[in-house]
Order: C-alpha cells, then structure tokens, then sequence
C-alpha cells in the first residue's frame, strides 16, 4: 500500500534574510541566516534539524550549512535540479522523508547573492561538453543566452493564439507590484508601477520588456518541515502540505521545449496540476489563492489554465478581470512575487504560501483562505504544492 | 547591470553631456619656433612653411605658421600632470563614473580636427573643452561600452576660432579573459565571433555536417522516426541505430523572439530567433534575416540555407520564402 503524503506534513517555521542587490556576506552567511529564523520562527533549536535539502544550483553544500548552524546527525540530505523548477521539489523531498520516516525535522533552504554574485539572467556559455551545455548550444549560436528569450519563444506563439496583448501582461505585472506597495521586504515596496510606465519600459526580448522579467535578488529563505502531529506543538499554526509532486513530460528540455506538437500549453505544469489536485483531493474550485511562478508574468497567465483555473486560452480573461487582485478569485503572490518581492528562486513564494494559510500576509485576502497553491519554475521541471489550513 | 541599473547609470553619465571640462585657457607659451622645428622633426615633416623663415618670408603668408596639426600641443599639459596627476575635470570625474561601473577599458578610437585659421609665432592659443555626446550601449569588438566625445575648440588672441578637435574615446567592459592582459592600443583588434557549441559525442557529427553546408536531421535507423535534436538512443523503439537525411531547409515560422537587450558581442543585431518546422517535420531553432523585423510573423513561410555568419561559424539562417 503506498504511502499518501496528504497531511503527513507540516511546514512550521520559514525564515528569510532581507533583500537587497548586494548582501555583502557569503551565501553560505545568508543560508545560515535564513535556517536559524526559521528554526526561531518554529520555535525549536537548529540541533534537531536532521535532514537538509537545497537546489543543485545553490553553492553552499548540506554539510557547511549544518556546522553553521550547528545542526547534529543528518539522516537525510538531497539537491534537486532545473533552477527555480527546484522550489516546490525541495518541499517534496522533505515530505517523503517525514512520511517515510527517514527524517523529523527537515529544511529546505535557497540562498544566493542573485545580483552581486552570480546572476541567473547572464546566460550560458563554455567550453565543457555535458549534456546540459549541448542543449543550450542548440540555442546560443543563434543568440538566445537569456531565459527571456527562451521564454519569449513560447509567450509570443501562446500570446499569437489567444489574442493576448502587451497590456495583458502589464495588468499582471501591476496587479503584483500593487501587492509590495504593502510589503516591507518587496523591491516593488513604496514603489507603484503604472502602464504608462510599464508600456514604455525597455523592450528585451519580444514580447517580454523589463517589467516582465523578475528581479535579481540577493538573499536567503528557509522553509522548515517536520510531521502534523509536531508542527501542532510549535509556536507557529502549521501549514498543512496537502498534496506535493514534481512533474516532468515528455519532450521536456529546461526552458526550450520547442519540439512538443504544441508550444502554448505548459505539458509538465499540467501534469503537476493533475498530481497535487488528486493526492489532495482537492479542485481548482478549492484554491483561495495562489503564489504561482513568475520569472516572467506570461507565465502566470499560462497557468492559470494549467491549473484549470479556467479554459485554455481564457487565462487572460481572468486576469482581464482582476481574478489576481486582492478581491479577485484568485488573489495571487500577494507578496509581490519574484517581480515584485524579490527572487529567491521561488522559496520565497513557497514562504508567502505559509503566511497566507496563517492569516499573515501584507497582501492578506479579506475572505477566508483555506488553501495556497504554490508552483515551481515555468517551462522546466516542475512541481505544484497545496497548503492548507490545519 | 539590469536594465534598471543600466537606466540609472545612463542617466548618471548623459548628466555629463555638455559639462565644461576647461574653460578657455591660453596655452603656457606662444606659438614658438622652437616648439614648431621639435615637432615638425619628430613628425618628420619638412614643410619650409612651418620652419623655413626665409622661405616663408618669400611666401604669400610672409612668415612661418605652426602646423595646424599641432593645435591641441600647445595647451597640453607638461611635467606637472606626470609628477602631480591630473586636476580633477568633468572628463575624469565621468571616466572615473564608468570605471566604477565596471567599464574599466579605455581605447581612444579617433580624433578629428578641423582648422578655420592658421597661427604663427607669437601667437597665442586658447583652448576651452566641453563633453560633446555620449553614445549609446554599443556591442563593440573590445566589449559593451560607450563612446564619448569631448569638443575641443581653439582661439587666437584675438578671439577667432583656430579649429575644433573631437576625440572619441570608447569606454567598455574588458572581457574576463582580457582583463588581466595589458591594455596596449596597438592589441590586436580580434573580432568577437558567435558562441559555439561545445562537440561532443552526441553532437559533433552535427556540427561538423553544418560546417560542410549542411542540415541533417537524425533518423532511427529501426523505426525511422526522426528527431532533433540528437541523442544517442531513439525514444520510440530504444534502438541505437541511427543515420540521418539532409533536411531541404524549407519551413514555416512557428514562433519567433526578436532580440533587442542586451546586445552580445559577435552577434548581428537586429537578431530573430524562430522555432521552425521544416518540411521533414521536426522542429529546429535557428535566426531569420533578409527582411525587416517587423515582417517576420508565426507561419510565415521560410527557406534556409547555411551560411558563414562570421570568421567561425556556420549557421543555418532562414530567409522569406
Ligand atoms: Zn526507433
């Protein structure tokens, strides 16, 4: 009989540094940082975490972050690949362990100097052979190095097909700097975008402009999972993770799946949907609100069919309709989001997800919200996550 | 930089244009003979107009002139600015605003003048200097960067105008690899090319056919399918047979990007990317060139061939059809 991991686990602390372009520590610092807050938030001592889990392409390994921190025995300990594809599949790894026992206390952790250190949006280029710099060289001669441009490929073709405009993609883009007018932590905080602006902003690569593009953030955020049956002693409500997957199809490249039969439906986030809903038990008609991925705001609008929130190619009505604001259907990354909070590769969106199930959000929806639907990056490898209330 | 820090700079260094670097100056000495015979010996030039008295006097000037090449000599700075530095200018303050901002090479990459009047010994030139225009972000041979021009203009003692001189000096970021080298004006000016795919074992063979003119498109040798790109095993029927059919490069645009920011060296801009599918049926990412941007649109009809895009590299580019 396999094992279900509906409400196995709980998320009970997230911590995070601040935000800023240029932190002035290492990542292993701001990893430490975020760990310790998390594990303050829960209320328990950085001694108990046993298993650690991290984004391959995070710098600091397992073992530095656990003599920081001064974490004891690790029983547990993985990476997941594929960037911001990673974030939700981190919350995966912890869950199946606590569920299987392998583990009692796990964080996941992303903490990186986005901006002063290495910076995602530089693109690819070397001289070393691996499968991995063989596929970005189908696309770097021609001179697609950035992940807008990866992405601009399929938001023009979807865009195309459903009579989606600029401004479409400007309401998104608003619609989350409105959210980080309230937030403390947001690069958008204080700072209204309007779609005069937007409209004018520099264009990147067609149909993405600046204000399309996420941040570059440095900082760190931590997520701290342990079973339901704990998470009810410790100081914070705990989240319940109602459904967890991660989700790949075939076809799948990182970013440039241009050889599926069609280029305007987001297969693997479909799949994903598919999985969280039926492990749940749960539909779209259940979702209060949403932190879905946002590298770009076409993204978002694409989901929201993935995850049958609407028909496909109707996406953009929803958004048309102010389905994301505050008082819309879906009230989604109510924090800003990686466009306007900052970008911790999703983490960050995995964390506001917990606030909104406690109730404490700067973007907090006046109606009762039952369950968060968290996703990871767009276009990559993915995964889809349902918190809920206890 | 992202493009807000970018815009935030432009606007920092666009605040210098038309900035005074010096105001009007006479030069520390008159026009002189002995200045004019050092220079026209070092420069080689014989003119008797510059160092001939006699001769001259027999001219229809009457009397010597200074070359009017040697404008810009007589207001320049001697012995102090090598043993005390230079006083801080507009000029310095704004290379020291890229240099801050990681544009730390400097190539000076011409210099024009243009003479309205002659001088001769005795007289004086004045000189006053001001930040002319600042370029645009430019992808350049050396690196990203800006150009910057400063203007200066030159007087007599009388006030007329002597001549103008702009010097254009391009500010750029050093790539890595060239950071570390010496910047010598006289390096070797090589031209950035495309970035090339590593070869490996499941691509070379690819490679090295579009070197040779052509597209091949990988073929199961048990199943047929085709696919691309390569990998070694075919998904349908797990068979490690394969070969390959020339593709006839004849397409159809199945979505394109047009690439405005930020500009990489090597590459030529405007620069489009489109997903085609070619007639074979398989897909293949590759640019699109012979016509304008603006016309290049999803299911636009497209015909390939390979084409030498730069000193190394071959790609295969779609045109209209
Ligand atoms: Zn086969």
């Amino acid at each position: 009989m396999p094992i279900s991991l509906k409400d196995e686990a709980a998320i009970a602390g997230i911590g995070l540094t601040e935000f800023s372009k240029n932190s002035g520590r290492s990542e292993l610092q701001l990893a430490a940082e975020c760990i310790k807050a998390a594990c303050d938030d829960a209320g328990i001592s950085p001694s108990e975490i046993d298993g650690l889990v991290s984004y391959t392409l995070d710098s600091t390994d397992e073992i530095e972050v656990a003599r920081a921190v001064g974490a004891n025995d690790l029983t547990m300990f993985s990476r997941i690949n594929y960037g911001g594809g990673a974030a939700v599949g981190t919350i995966h790894q912890a869950t199946m362990a606590i569920a299987t026992g392998q583990a009692s206390t796990v964080v996941c952790w992303r903490a990186m100097n986005g901006r002063s250190g290495k910076r995602m949006g530089q693109g690819v280029s070397g001289d070393i052979t691996s499968s991995d710099l063989v596929h970005w060289s189908w696309y770097t001669p021609y001179g697609m190095l950035i992940p807008g441009s990866w992405i601009a490929m399929i938001a023009n073709k979807y865009m195309h097909n459903y009579g989606v405009t600029r401004e479409d993609l400007g309401l998104v883009a608003i619609s989350q700097r409105n959210y980080a007018l309230n937030n403390p932590r947001a690069y958008g905080y204080g700072k209204p975008l309007s779609m005069d602006e937007y409209m004018a902003s520099k264009m990147i690569a067609e149909p993405l402009c600046l204000y399309d593009f996420c941040q570059e953030t440095d900082g760190g955020c931590a997520i701290l999972i342990t079973s339901a049956e704990r998470a009810r002693d410790l100081k914070q409500k705990p989240a319940m993770i109602r459904g967890v997957c991660q989700a790949s199809t075939r076809g799948q490249e990182q970013m440039t799946s241009y050889y599926r039969s069609e280029l305007t439906s987001l297969p693997e986030m479909e799949l994903a949907a598919k999985l969280v809903y039926e492990q749940a038990g749960l539909g779209p008609h259940d979702i209060d609100a949403a932190c879905l991925y946002d590298a770009f705001t076409s993204e978002i609008i694409m989901q929201l069919e993935s995850f049958g929130f609407c028909k496909e190619g109707e996406g953009v009505e929803l958004v048309r309709e102010g389905g994301l604001d505050i008082d819309g259907r879906l009230p989604n990354n109510t924090h800003g989001g990686l466009i306007s909070e900052a970008y911790i590769h999703g983490m960050n969106n995995i964390a506001e997800g917990v606030r909104l199930v406690r109730g404490e959000s700067t973007g907090q929806p006046d109606k009762n919200v039952e369950h968060v639907l968290v996703s990871s990056g767009v276009g990559v490898p993915t995964g889809a996550l349902i918190l809920g209330k206890d | 930089m992202n493009t807000e820090e970018q815009r935030t700079f432009e606007e920092l260094i666009y605040s210098y244009v038309g900035k005074q670097v010096c105001p009007r100056t006479a030069a520390k000495d008159a026009v002189n003979e002995a200045m004019i015979r050092h220079w026209a010996e070092a420069i080689g030039d014989r003119n008797p107009a510059y160092t001939d008295p006699e001769w001259a006097a027999q001219s229809s000037r009457g009397k010597t002139i200074a070359p009017p090449a040697m404008m810009y000599s007589w207001g320049q700075e001697g012995f102090p600015v090598v043993a005390q530095g230079r006083t801080p200018d507009a000029q310095s303050e704004l290379v020291e605003k890229f240099n801050e901002n990681g544009f730390f090479g400097t190539l000076g990459t011409n210099v024009k003048q243009e003479y309205f009047k002659e001088v001769s010994p005795g007289d004086t030139v004045y000189m006053e200097m001001v930040v002319d225009n600042i370029s645009e972000q430019k992808a350049t041979a050396r690196g990203i960067g800006y150009f910057f021009e400063t203007l200066a203009t030159f007087s007599d003692q009388h006030g007329d105008e002597i001549g103008t001189q702009r010097f254009r000096v391009l500010k750029f970021i050093p790539p890595a690899e060239q950071a570390a080298a010496t910047e010598s004006a006289d390096s070797a000016l090589e031209v950035p090319t495309r970035i090339a795919s590593p070869r490996g074992h499941d691509n070379k063979w690819w490679w090295d056919a579009c070197d040779e003119g052509k597209v091949l498109i990988q073929r199961c040798r048990d199943c047929q399918t085709l696919r691309h790109p390569p990998r070694p095993m075919c998904g349908e029927c797990q068979s490690m047979q394969w070969d390959s059919i020339e593709s006839a490069l004849a397409g159809e645009v199945l979505s394109f990007t047009e690439l405005h920011h930020p500009k990489i060296p090597g590459y030529q801009y405007p620069l489009i990317c489109a997903v085609i599918k070619l007639g074979e049926g398989t897909n293949l990412v590759a640019n699109v060139v012979g016509c304008e941007p603006e016309a290049v649109h999803i299911g636009m009809p497209v015909q390939g061939k390979v084409e030498q895009v730069d000193e190394k590299t071959m790609l295969p580019q779609f045109y209209p059809a």
